[in-house]
């Protein structure tokens, strides 16, 4: 079996014949140094300017997409660097938001909630200089994140809009006209983020409507992934099939794996991008305990249909627990490969329908 | 003619310098939130940012004065998450916000504590206004927690309802006493509960010499939740007219509400700031749309508590209200 969208991602050498794809969410924890450059950056009249704290950011790119190569991952990612906050990176950049300060999340947490004050436009790009500079300095493939439009409307304050769903559909078209730029500068995969739908499950036909506008045009070969997180998944399962993304990739191994069951009836039928270890534990788990893991992903898909990643995105780990977590993940995936190569491994996985 | 109140339900966001300061005294874990011993510097704090939120309710003209309820990390679980015999456990959501509390687990008896009539005896230091008292309704702070003491719904909303009369009874001189009750529509009694909701805010109610207004949010009740509501002695109910003006018209038509009123009627989460005009005439539209009611004292308020709002809206909003209640005309 093949899977031809997946495994363009499929490095020359690899070293098995089975190919199980791994990969991130997207966040990575940011070197101390770079947060005492904001900081810094931050000051009135301050020691930073804009062009060194560009400097540190590319630096930074370099750094943390060089560690994701090291740790062995076959698609990469800057670790979004150069991004403060799944929103605020976004609202910034789209003509039509505005900032009125911060707003509580819980205790001391805040985040700086944007208001939608008038019509939303597509202004500057939003993503396309840091794609080119993350291919620039890798020979692996990139895959670029993504917050989507119903994230990005549900975690505002919607003054001009009649709901939030005509909010979500009219960012789901400038979401499109920047994938389209991101495709011309070469990218092939690109993963959207709506954690907003784990609180509003209800809402998922929303989020299904605004990804048809998404991939409105843009080629069938490019990679587009859809990450959830946090949510009752038998709330949206098997409605999401419908969605027009190759792959789904879910938090599950912090819930471990109660709710893998929703997944095996009706069949799955997109590619899994299975998360294999927990980013709320500060412990790299070990290669042994990933690959049983990855081993349950074997319970939903077929081997060409699986990808693991972390659950989710890693940026509040420890650095090195973050870096621990790809390597033991890379090791375990080669290592069911090399075992489903021998035929060591009973495949659970319903084989796909004669259709 | 209807006397217009202008006030809020409270818990407002921190001036963004004490978020500040106190994120950094206090830390950003959930161990580090109030629990009711905290030390001199934070003290601090909370007392300077307490005397300015109520310089800006006595500069927007508002006609009750709030104490702003600044110190509740755990929103409305704040009268549980500081008792002694209260353990605050995981962080859970807040209603259906983007919003977290820690979990109160009832571990022992709910005795007096008395930490919110200590910050109403630190508010009338400051202000000459007419005070409003602000609590948790007994039916939404029983499902706010978690018990582990009492084992039994019944009894648990009794305790809580005895526990809140008791912090009630040793307040200050208050003129009104707002009991948010947002449970009531975002998780409606059931048969037989909603009478023992209503006799729970009974006993809060009574426990105060003040008016007492039960203000429910998010939606509206259903007709049952509604007519046991008005068997209890309160003042005033308040109905969310942001959320749902139909079936909260519906109640007040088909049920009657009680001689005054609250108005949700400007947006406490949403950054849209109201005109006091548009306010005006959500006033009368609601006038209208009640034939039957005649109300002597109208509340003007937000429908929800304001700390889901950057600093500069929330100052807006209330300015908004106060402007609104100020330019009479005949109603």
């Amino acid at each position: 079996m093949t899977n031809e969208n997946r495994d363009q991602f499929k490095p020359e050498d690899h070293p098995n014949d089975h190919f199980i794809m791994t990969s991130v969410v997207g966040s990575y924890p940011k070197p101390k140094w770079l947060n005492r450059m904001n900081d810094l950056y931050e000051q009135e009249d301050g020691p930073v300017d804009e062009e060194d704290l560009q400097e540190a950011e590319d630096d930074a790119a370099r750094l943390i997409t060089n560690e994701h190569e090291r740790a062995g991952l076959d698609t990469v990612v800057d670790g979004e660097m150069r991004r403060n906050e799944m929103v605020e990176f976004f609202a910034d950049r789209i003509e039509g938001y505005e900032f009125n300060g911060p707003v509580k999340v819980w205790g001391h947490n805040t985040f700086d909630k944007p208001s939608v004050a008038s019509e939303v436009e597509y202004d500057e790009s939003w993503l396309v200089d840091e794609y080119k500079f993350t291919a620039s300095v890798t020979d692996r493939p990139v895959k670029v994140p993504i917050t989507g439009p119903y994230t990005l409307a549900s975690w505002s304050f919607n003054e001009a809009y009649e709901d939030e769903e005509a909010l979500a559909y009219d960012l789901a078209e400038l979401v499109n006209e920047e994938i389209e730029k991101l495709v011309d500068a070469g990218a092939r995969y690109i993963q959207i983020d709506e954690p907003a739908l784990a609180t509003t499950p209800d809402d998922h036909q929303i989020v299904g409507d605004c990804l048809e506008r998404i991939v409105a045009d843009i080629p069938e070969d490019v990679r587009i992934g859809l990450h959830v997180c946090y949510g009752d998944y038998f709330r949206i399962y098997p409605d999401i099939l419908e969605f027009p993304v190759d792959e789904f990739d879910l938090e599950l191994a912090n819930g471990d794996y109660e709710q893998l069951d929703v997944f095996k009836d009706p069949e799955f039928t997109k590619d899994l991008a299975l998360g294999v270890t927990d980013v709320h534990v500060a412990e790299v788990e070990s290669v042994e305990e990933i690959k049983e893991n990855i081993k349950k992903g074997l319970e939903v898909v077929p081997p060409e249909r699986l990808v693991v990643s972390p659950d989710c995105g890693v940026k509040l780990l420890p650095r090195e627990v973050a870096y621990g977590k790809m390597e033991n993940m890379v090791t375990a995936a080669r290592e069911v490969e090399a075992e489903l190569d021998a035929g060591e491994i009973d495949i659970d996985a319903p084989t796909p329908a004669d259709d | 003619m209807t006397e217009l109140v202008a006030t809020s339900p409270g818990l407002y966001p921190l001036p963004d310098w004490a978020k500040d300061e106190l994120g950094d005294l206090k830390g950003h874990q959930k161990h580090d939130l109030i629990s009711g011993d905290e030390g001199e510097e934070i003290v601090d704090v909370y007392e300077r940012a307490r005397s300015e939120v109520v310089d800006v309710q006595e500069s927007a003209g508002l006609d009750r004065v709030v104490e702003g309820q600044l110190r509740w990390d755990d929103m409305l679980a704040h009268p549980l998450a500081v008792h002694d015999n209260v353990d605050t456990q995981g962080i859970v959501r807040y209603y259906d916000n983007n919003n977290f509390y820690r979990d109160p687990v009832v571990q022992g008896e709910l005795d007096f504590d008395g930490d919110v009539a200590a910050e109403l005896d630190a508010t009338a230091e400051l202000t000459d206004a007419p005070l409003q008292a602000v609590l948790p309704g007994p039916y939404s702070l029983a499902d706010l927690a978690t018990d582990e003491h009492y084992g039994d719904d019944a009894e648990f909303l009794g305790a809580i309802a005895e526990f809140l009369a008791g912090e009630a009874d040793a307040f200050p001189d208050v003129e009104t006493l707002f009991l948010l009750e947002p449970s009531l529509t975002e998780n409606a009694p059931d048969d037989g509960e909603d009478e023992r909701a209503s006799e729970a805010i009974d006993a809060v109610a009574n426990a105060v010499d003040a008016e007492v207004v039960v203000n429910t949010y998010w939606g509206a009740l259903e007709e049952k939740v509604h007519a046991h509501l008005l068997d209890a002695d309160i003042d005033a109910v308040g109905y969310d007219f942001v959320a749902n003006k139909e079936e909260n018209l519906y109640n007040i038509n088909e049920y009657g509400t009680k001689d005054e009123i609250a108005l949700g009627l400007v947006d406490g989460q949403n950054t849209l700031v109201e005109e006091p005009e548009t306010i005006r005439e959500r006033v009368q539209w609601v006038d209208d749309q009640t034939p039957s009611a005649e109300f002597e004292k109208a509340y003007l308020t937000t429908n929800t508590e304001l700390f889901y709002l950057p600093v500069n809206k929330f100052e807006a909003k209330l300015e908004a209200l106060a402007a609104a209640a100020a330019t009479e005309v005949e109603a």
